[in-house]
């Protein structure tokens, strides 16, 4: 995802000068392209990420388009209040690309997990967060923040993620994109357990569940017509993010459905625990642990629709 | 830049002081002192300095003033009043019900206000992102941000004044309201901030340290033209918190105290202004 992101800003930037790249000394070599096709507009802004964020808000109040990258825990949890008080609250037209989202950089420790802060980001007004699948989904959401008049966070994952779609298509923010269809159960995901949450479906339908699919890359704002629909519809709807189950898409969506006069669909929130993680391991085995395998998560489902 | 005089500057500061005890007093507002305090730094800029035209202040070639000290918004409006950003009316209602100016300035409705603060230590960072913009956008606007010394505390603040010289950011001029006093003590005393100017050169900054009630050295160290070695310029300004009345100066209480009637009589006799 971290090379489809090189690419396509390097891309998005010769075409609009405007355009500007500011990352917190990560990505050697990753953007030798933009560095060579976009010269001096290019800012390795150091170990220095509160800076870094206040800077783009700054360039932004100027016209520019700053696209803001490092590693996610860094680049949200240590800035918060810059992103809230200079990016949020000046409504600047920042993009914020976290890198290594979720579990990707499991093996590095804790202080390298994101598990978290879309619940975090989520709350400030005006902001939009984007949770891409794949590669394509890493284009097309990258390209939107940049079309929309106002900041947005895109959180993404490593390299060497499994592309889910064929290939690009047209996408807006707060579109989702169908991949199966069925009337049982809705498995509404968002980022890199897409592939997850598909092969979860293929289990489900195994044991005659039919089952719905949407990749939906936009966590805020929430599709709220597509949510109603998929709730008339179905007997459960399971939200699958590797996130923590607070304050992410399983908690918009818990918020948006109490406030519902009444709901079809029971709601399952299937992510991370309100707990660190404090187990080495790579990010399969992260998953595993924590329940985010399709095996798990087919278990969960066919438990709770027992239940229902 | 501007016809006044020098006299006429003395007595606008005076004036402006006179104001701000006025506000605080009507409003219930605090940080007196620390406004007080950066009087002069503001009308030197102002009037000495920044070429921004009230009638136009989106121009995208004006110069850029940042007051990163937020908490002394009230110099910031009494001054963009005079200077016929917005109607000197509005000065009125400054922090009170429903009004337009609140405690801690903000540019949504506000003309003249470049950058909302209050949390310190996001100005240098935001003028910095400005200054780039400048650069890559081809206007030769000058970027003005005015810290406090407390605001020296903030590790972004450093963060900014490693990042400035690197980039060659020879635009950017700080100045540091250096009143020696924070919230609830002796600067000195909080952190081991002295010696101010020789950190601020150290990182790699041009250097000056000026009286900071003294109008002329003030504008003058503010008009030096851009360093022949791309260097950002720090004005290290010695001011008194309080300043221009007595019972005020350099007393810590008048970061939060609030005037009597009596005491904006008497703060309005010895700035002459009655």
């Amino acid at each position: 995802m971290r090379n489809a992101f090189a690419r396509v800003i390097c891309a998005i930037a010769e075409s609009d000068p405007s355009v500007v790249l500011l990352s917190g000394d990560i990505g050697n070599r990753l953007f030798d392209d933009f560095k060579a096709r976009c010269p001096g507009r290019f800012f390795n802004c150091g170990v220095a990420e509160a800076n870094m964020m206040s800077m783009a808000a700054g360039m932004a109040s100027c016209g520019l388009r700053p696209v803001v990258y490092t590693i996610t825990p860094f680049l949200t949890y240590r800035c918060m209040e810059q992103i809230r008080d200079d990016v949020c609250y000046h409504n600047q037209r920042v993009v914020i690309v976290g890198t290594g989202s979720g579990l990707s950089y499991a093996s590095l420790g804790t202080t390298h997990h994101s598990c978290e802060e879309m619940g975090m980001l989520r709350l400030l007004p005006g902001l939009t967060v984007l949770a891409p699948a794949d590669a394509f989904e890493v284009e097309m959401t990258l390209a939107a923040a940049l079309r929309h008049n106002g900041p947005v966070y895109i959180r993404i994952g490593k390299k060497g993620e499994p592309a889910v779609h064929a290939a690009a298509c047209p996408w807006e923010i707060g579109d989702t994109v169908s991949m199966s269809e069925g009337t049982d159960v809705a498995l509404l995901s968002t980022g890199t357990l897409l592939q997850e949450a598909l092969h979860t479906a293929d289990l489900l339908r195994k044991q005659g569940l039919t089952t719905t699919v949407l990749s939906m890359p936009t966590v805020k704002p929430l599709n709220t017509s597509m949510l109603g629909g998929v709730f008339s519809r179905h007997r459960l709807v399971a939200t699958v993010e590797e996130h923590s189950v607070l304050g992410g898409l399983g908690g918009s969506v818990a918020e948006w459905l109490c406030d519902q006069p009444r709901s079809a669909a029971g709601l399952l929130r299937i992510g991370t625990p309100d707990a660190f993680l404090h187990r080495n391991g790579e990010q399969e085995h992260a998953r595993e642990i924590l329940g985010l395998t399709p095996v798990a998560m087919a278990d969960r489902i066919v438990a709770r629709l027992a239940g229902l | 830049m501007d016809s006044s005089t020098p006299a006429d500057l003395e007595a606008l500061s005076r004036r402006i002081r006179y104001r701000l005890v006025q506000m605080s007093h009507a409003s219930g507002a605090p940080h007196l002192g620390s406004a007080m305090s950066c009087v002069d730094i503001l009308v030197a800029a102002y009037w000495g300095c920044l070429s921004i035209d009230p009638a136009a202040p989106a121009a995208p070639d004006r110069d850029r003033f940042i007051l990163s000290k937020g908490h002394a918004g009230s110099a910031l409006y009494a001054v963009l009043a005079e200077k016929g950003f917005f109607p000197k009316a509005w000065l009125d209602f400054y922090a009170q019900t429903d009004a337009i100016l609140t405690e801690h300035p903000h540019p949504h409705g506000i003309p003249g206000v470049e950058w909302a603060t209050g949390s310190l230590g996001h100005g240098l960072s935001a003028g910095l992102g400005m200054a780039l913009a400048g650069r890559i956008q081809g206007h030769d606007y000058k970027v003005v941000v005015c810290l406090s010394d407390g605001e020296c505390n903030e590790g972004s603040v450093w963060e900014a004044a490693l990042l400035a010289p690197a980039q060659k950011l020879s635009r950017v001029v700080v100045v540091v309201d250096y009143n020696k006093w924070q919230a609830t003590g002796r600067s000195e005393e909080v952190t081991a901030l002295a010696p101010l100017r020789e950190k601020w050169a150290a990182f790699g900054w041009r250097t000056r340290e000026v009286d900071g009630h003294d109008l002329a050295a003030l504008s003058k160290a503010l008009a030096l033209p851009p360093d022949s070695e791309g260097r950002p310029t720090a004005i290290i300004a010695h001011t008194v918190k309080g300043r221009g009345v007595s019972f005020m100066e350099d007393d810590n209480n008048w970061h939060y105290r609030i005037p009597k009637a009596s005491e904006v009589e008497a703060a309005g006799q010895e700035l002459g202004v009655l």
